[in-house]
């Protein structure tokens, strides 16, 4: 007699490994953004004419998401404003990236550079982000311009901490050492040693900067302080939502917002599972 | 031609010497050895010759100049452990590489073979990396090698042929060796002279 032992692959994907799992959340959820950001480009101005036959409908196969007080579908406007966060969004964490890349680089130089690195990045976790996205964005004179500006200039500060200290580990390295007694530059050092030791956690750090820069851009707009009127932002839907909430316009706020929530996550997910193939070691966490 | 250290000092925590007034001279072409007990400081002194470590006092000097801190440099220190000598995200080829162009006729001394070249440095043994590791130490530039504990990890055949390449490479090019090592029959074999490094803080 023998026992034979069985994997009982249960839940959703039942009869698949994690790897594969993995794999299947990130494309999944990747297209899904993709789709929003394509649909939105290339639906245009045309399907957001206002059309007073048909406002404030409530949900229908129709008009799914229903339509606002100008008889715009909200479907529409949610896709573009979706689209439209999640570019600046992805445009903000680029930029934000570059400049923890450049400082990360710049605290390996010496002592003094590496203190003057520390410093910023106090210096720019000490203020709140929402306030200083705020301050930036007006300063520059609002738009995407200003909230695109505002976003990246804050949300290095975070990703260049953790590359910092890999870096700070890294140069406790022999074949760092040696590379430096072989008559390498710092630089040199900087580019071709450390530089490709980074490069999993810049990715990850960049792709789980995303749903916060979405996040924090659809706030300012919220607020008045963003992207103007006339776009389709996320924001300025949620925010003119609230005055007709009170009419019993449920819809107007509901969907918006709970495509905005399933965006974040599905980035986040995205950085999740990228996290585990890169880092096999968390997986099992 | 000597690379010469005087009095030389070192302590990593205040008012804790690892080494007093320590004295050592080496020629070019010579093979010297370096015998002391565990934690009497003869990494840390091989690291103060080799310029790794620079909080110490006194001087160490390559015929009587100080040596650069920028550029190569001339003296050479290779490690016990070869799988930290390299860099784990880089194929062999470009870390045998990394300070000058490695002759053939080293590369074939050495026994390195050819399709080690595009492999990682996990895809080889400890005694292949250290073959790797002191390839690349073995410059036309380089006037002495420090070899701190080298063969330490290989067995007995393989610490033989390393040896036998190595002392033919610093006859050709009069390079200085100085051999760190705990086994006094390898250092008797291979040294021209030996030095004993006493451990302060049990005198």
């Amino acid at each position: 007699m023998s026992t034979a032992v069985v994997t009982v692959n249960r839940g959703l994907f039942g009869g698949l490994n994690l790897r594969k799992k993995t794999l299947l959340i990130i494309g999944s959820t990747s297209l899904l953004l993709l789709a929003i950001v394509v649909s939105s480009v290339f639906l245009g101005e045309e399907p957001l004419q206002t059309n007073f036959g048909s406002k404030n409908l409530a949900p229908s196969l129709e008009h799914p998401f229903g339509t606002d007080w100008m008889g715009r579908d909200m479907f529409i406007r949610t896709l573009e404003g979706l689209g439209l966060s999640i570019l600046v969004g992805g445009l903000a964490s680029t930029i934000s990236t570059l400049l923890t890349v450049i400082l990360g680089l710049l605290s390996s130089a010496g002592k003094t550079a590496d203190s003057f690195v520390s410093w910023l990045v106090d210096l720019f976790l000490s203020i709140p982000h929402l306030l200083l996205i705020v301050l930036i964005s007006i300063g520059i004179g609002g738009g995407a311009a200003g909230v695109i500006t505002g976003v990246a200039l804050t949300h290095w500060p975070s990703l260049t901490r953790v590359v910092r200290a890999e870096t700070k580990q890294l140069k406790t390295q022999e074949y760092i050492h040696i590379s430096r007694n072989l008559g390498r530059s710092k630089w040199w050092i900087a580019t071709r040693h450390i530089l490709p030791h980074l490069v999993p956690q810049i990715l990850l750090g960049t792709i789980l900067m995303f749903p916060h820069a979405i996040l924090h851009e659809a706030s300012v707009t919220f607020l008045g302080f963003g992207l103007s009127p006339h776009e389709p932002a996320i924001g300025i839907i949620l925010s003119e939502s609230m005055r007709y909430l009170s009419a019993g316009y449920w819809w107007l706020a509901f969907f918006p917002g709970l495509s905005l929530l399933i965006v974040v996550l599905a980035f986040d997910m995205i950085g999740e599972n990228l996290g585990k193939l890169i880092n096999p070691k968390i997986a099992h966490e | 031609m000597h690379l010469k250290g005087e009095n030389i000092s070192f302590e990593y925590k205040k008012n804790d010497p690892v080494l007093k007034d320590v004295n050592i001279s080496l020629r070019s072409g010579e093979v010297l050895g370096l015998i002391g007990d565990s934690g009497s400081g003869k990494s840390t002194l091989c690291k103060i010759l080799a310029g790794y470590e620079i909080k110490y006092q006194g001087k160490v000097t390559m015929d009587g100049n100080e040596i650069p801190s920028k550029g190569y440099n001339p003296v050479q220190l290779v490690f016990q452990h070869p799988e930290k000598a390299v860099n784990p995200k880089w194929r062999m080829k470009d870390i045998l590489n990394e300070g000058h162009l490695v002759s053939q006729d080293i590369l074939e001394a050495f026994g390195i073979k050819n399709n080690w070249l595009n492999r990682w440095p996990n895809e080889l043994s400890g005694g292949e990396l250290q073959r790797f590791a002191l390839a690349r130490a073995l410059s036309p530039k380089t006037r002495y090698l420090i070899a701190d504990e080298i063969t330490t990890m290989v067995d007995a055949i393989t610490q033989a042929q390393i040896w036998n390449i190595v002392l033919n490479i610093v006859e050709e090019l009069n390079i200085g060796v100085l051999v760190v090592s705990h086994d006094r029959n390898l250092i008797s074999r291979l040294c021209h002279d030996t030095i004993y490094l006493k451990d302060i803080n049990n005198v």
